[in-house]
C-alpha cells in the first residue's frame, strides 16, 4: 500500500464543489484512486455519492474544483471524455439488453467486423470466442454465447457488465451500488470479480451503503457524510463500527444499537 | 468459484443436446405453421390444383406482396416501432407513379425514382417525428395513414377528375427501369419445363404450346431479394445488432454508443422502401393506380410478422420468421378458395392462426429469453 500512495493517482477528485442552486450537493471533496485499489465510497442516501460519481464519469460538471487524470488537469464535458479517459460506469441499471444473448450484449456498440467481399460483417465467430474467454476468466459458465442476458442471475449480469468494460479498456471502474440488490451467494460473486479486476491492475471505486461488502474487499475508504468527506482510511485502520458511525454521522445509529443488538 | 468444477462446466447447467437447441429459435413457430398449413391444404385442396404450376403461381405471388411488406414491418417492429402507415403509402405511391408517367407524361424511370425519393422521405419523416417528440409512433403513423390516404383519394380527382389512373402499362413500355417491377425472369426455363411436359402448357388458341407459368414475376425475385438483404442485415451486421438493442432497450443502447435515432429512423426508410416496392410492382402488374390499394395492409404486415414470431414490443424477431408468416398468410387466402371454403371463413382461420402462432410463439421466446 505504500508504494502505491507514492505513486501517481490514477484520477485524483479535488475539492470537487458542486451546487444545485441554494443546494450545496458536494462542499468539496477530495480523493485519491490508484491503478489496483478497490476504493470504497461509503455513504448513506442522501450524502452526495451519486453526485460525486457522475462528476467523476463527466455527466455532471462541477461547479468547483480540479480532476486530474495521471497527473493532468482535465474536466470532462461530457462522459465520452471520462471514457476516453478510461473512466468507465457500471450502473445499478446496466447497460444491458436482456432478450439479447450474452456475446451480442458484450460487444453493443463495439461490435468485432469482418470483410467478406468488401462487406462488413459482424464477426459472430470472434464475438462469441472472446465472450467466452472473458466470462470464463470470470468464473461465470455460460450454457453458450447465445444465452439471452435474461436468463442470467443479477450477479451474473454485474460481472458481465464488469469484464465487458475491462475488456475494452477500462482504467477506472465505478461501480454504483453493484450488490444492493443481490442475495449473499451473488453477492459474493460480485466481490470475487471486483477482486479478479483489481488484481489486473484497474482501479475499482465501489460505492456501496453496506459496511460489510466495503471491508470484504476495499483497500482505502472515504465517507461521504452531508456533502463532505472525513478523510480516507486504510483497511485495517478502522473498524466496522467506527465506519458505520461515520456513515450515520454519530448519535442516532448509536443510540439505536443497544436495542437493535450490533445487527446494523 | 466453489460451483465451478474440474471440467469448466456448471453442475447446476443441464446439458441441452443440439437438436434441442437447433429447434429453440425465434422461427420455429412459423416453421411449424408453415408446415402445418400445408398439411392441411394438401388434405383439403390437394386434388384442386392449387399445387399445380398455375396454383403454385397463384398463392406465391399473393405470398410475395405479404413478404415485401413484412419485411420492412418486421425490421421496424424490431427497432421498437411500428408504422400504421404502410397500406396508405402502398395507395401514395401507386397513384404518384401514375401521376408523373401518365397525367405529366415523364418517363416512368424518373417518375419511379421520384416516388422512390418522396416516399423514403415521407418514411424518415415518421421516424423523425416519433424521435423528436417521444410519441409512439402508433400514433404519428396513425396520423400519416390519413394524411396519405387523403392524398391519394384528393390528388387523383383533382387532377383527373377520377380516383383511378389507367395506362401505366403503355407509358411503361419499353422503359428500363419498371422493367425491375414488372418484368418476369427464367422464361426461356419455363418455355423447356413446358416442353417437358414438367409443367401445363396451353391446349388450344394462340398461344397452344406456351407454358401456362411464363416464367417468374419480378414481384417474387423481390420478395426474395428483401428476405434475404433482411436477414443478413439483422443477423450478420452490427447494425442488426443495433436493431436489437435499438428495440430492447434504448436508453442501455444509447448508454453503449449505439446511435438508436439514426437506426430508428433508418428503418422507418426501409419500411416505406418496402411499401413502395409492393406499389410499384402492383401498378406495372394492374397497370393503373387506385386510390383504394393498399387498404388494411399495414395490419397484414403486422399479422405477418408476429406469426413469424418478433415480439410487438421490439427487440426480437426474425426475418425468415416474418416471410414464413407471410407465406402462411398467403396460402391460407389462395388455398381457401382452391378447396371452395367459403371466403368469409378466411377471417375466422386467420384469427385462430394469430392467435395459436402467438401463444406458441411466447412459449419459445420464454424458453430462449428466461422472461417471465
Amino acid at each position: 500500500m505504500n508504494a502505491q500512495t507514492e505513486a501517481t493517482p490514477i484520477i485524483e477528485m479535488r475539492n470537487i464543489r458542486k451546487t444545485y442552486g441554494p443546494v450545496i450537493a458536494l462542499a468539496g471533496v477530495s480523493i485519491k484512486i490508484y491503478p489496483g485499489e478497490c476504493h470504497c465510497l461509503l455513504g448513506d442516501n442522501g450524502a452526495g455519492k451519486s453526485t460525486f460519481i457522475k462528476t467523476m464519469s463527466g455527466v455532471v460538471k462541477p461547479t468547483d474544483g480540479d480532476i486530474v487524470v495521471n497527473g493532468d488537469i482535465q474536466n470532462f464535458d461530457n462522459p465520452r471524455d471520462a471514457m476516453e479517459a478510461g473512466i468507465a460506469t457500471v450502473h445499478q441499471h446496466l447497460a444491458m439488453i436482456p432478450l439479447m444473448s450474452v456475446s451480442r450484449n458484450f460487444f453493443l456498440g463495439n461490435e468485432p467486423t469482418k470483410k467478406i467481399a468488401g462487406i462488413s460483417f459482424y464477426d459472430r465467430e470472434k464475438a462469441d470466442h472472446e465472450t467466452m474467454e472473458a466470462m470464463r476468466k470470470m468464473g461465470i459458465n455460460l450454457r453458450g454465447p447465445d444465452q439471452a442476458v435474461g436468463t442470467l442471475s443479477g450477479g451474473e449480469r454485474q460481472t458481465v457488465a464488469i469484464s465487458r468494460a475491462v475488456h475494452f479498456g477500462a482504467k477506472v471502474l465505478i461501480l454504483d451500488e453493484p450488490t444492493s440488490a443481490l442475495g449473499v451467494r451473488q453477492t459474493s460473486n460480485v466481490l470475487a470479480t471486483i477482486d479478479k479486476v483489481r488484481k489486473e491492475g484497474v482501479a475499482v471505486v465501489f460505492i456501496t451503503h453496506n459496511v460489510r461488502h466495503a471491508l470484504a474487499v476495499g483497500d482505502r475508504f472515504t465517507v461521504l457524510n452531508r456533502g463532505t468527506t472525513h478523510g480516507t482510511a486504510e483497511r485495517g485502520g478502522i473498524t466496522p463500527e467506527a465506519l458505520q458511525d461515520l456513515m450515520a454521522g454519530g448519535q442516532e445509529l448509536a443510540s439505536l444499537e443497544g436495542s437493535l443488538g450490533g445487527t446494523v | 468459484m466453489s460451483n465451478e468444477t474440474k471440467n469448466g462446466t456448471d453442475e447446476r447447467v443441464n446439458e441441452m443436446s443440439s437438436f434441442r437447441n437447433a429447434l429453440i429459435r425465434p422461427e420455429l413457430g412459423g416453421i411449424i405453421g408453415t408446415i402445418a398449413v400445408f398439411a392441411v391444404f394438401i388434405f383439403l385442396a390437394g386434388d384442386s390444383g392449387m399445387f399445380s404450376s398455375q396454383g403454385v403461381m397463384n398463392w406465391s405471388v399473393v405470398s410475395a406482396q405479404f413478404m415485401i411488406i413484412a419485411v420492412g414491418a418486421c425490421l421496424l417492429m424490431i427497432a421498437g416501432e411500428f408504422d400504421l402507415s404502410v397500406g396508405s403509402m402502398i395507395g401514395f405511391a401507386g397513384m404518384l407513379i401514375a401521376i408523373f408517367g401518365v397525367t405529366f407524361g415523364w418517363p416512368m424511370w424518373m417518375a419511379i425514382i421520384l416516388t422512390f425519393a418522396i416516399c423514403t422521405a415521407i418514411g424518415a419523416l415518421n421516424g423523425f417525428i416519433c424521435i423528436r417528440t417521444g410519441l409512439p409512433s402508433f400514433i404519428v403513423t396513425l396520423a400519416f395513414l390519413f394524411i396519405l390516404r387523403g392524398f391519394t383519394i384528393f390528388l387523383p380527382q383533382t387532377i383527373e377528375r377520377k380516383t383511378i389512373i389507367g395506362g401505366i402499362r403503355e407509358a411503361a413500355e419499353g422503359d428500363w427501369l419498371s422493367v425491375l417491377f414488372g418484368g418476369k425472369i427464367l422464361q426461356g426455363f419455363f418455355i423447356y419445363l413446358g416442353d417437358l411436359g414438367v409443367i401445363s402448357v396451353f391446349a388450344r388458341g394462340t398461344r397452344a404450346g406456351q407454358p401456362v407459368v411464363d416464367g417468374i414475376p419480378m414481384l417474387i425475385v423481390w420478395a426474395i431479394a428483401l428476405v434475404i438483404f433482411g436477414h443478413i442485415l439483422l443477423t450478420k451486421t452490427r447494425f442488426g445488432n443495433w436493431i436489437f438493442a435499438s428495440g430492447g432497450d434504448a436508453e442501455a443502447a444509447r448508454n453503449s454508443g449505439v446511435p438508436v435515432n439514426k437506426v430508428k429512423v433508418l428503418m422507418f426508410m426501409f419500411t416505406a422502401f418496402c411499401a413502395t416496392v409492393f406499389a410499384t410492382c402492383q401498378v406495372m402488374e394492374f397497370g393503373s393506380a387506385g386510390a383504394d390499394r393498399g387498404l388494411l395492409k399495414e395490419f397484414e404486415a403486422i399479422i405477418a410478422v408476429v406469426i413469424g414470431g418478433a415480439l410487438l414490443t421490439g427487440g426480437y424477431g426474425s426475418v425468415i420468421g416474418a416471410a414464413l408468416g407471410a407465406l402462411i398468410f398467403g396460402v391460407v387466402q389462395q388455398g381457401l378458395f382452391f378447396a371452395g371454403v367459403e371466403s368469409s371463413l378466411f377471417r375466422v382461420f386467420l384469427g385462430v392462426i394469430l392467435l395459436g402462432a402467438v401463444i406458441l410463439n411466447t412459449y419459445i421466446r420464454r424458453l430462449i429469453t428466461g422472461e417471465r
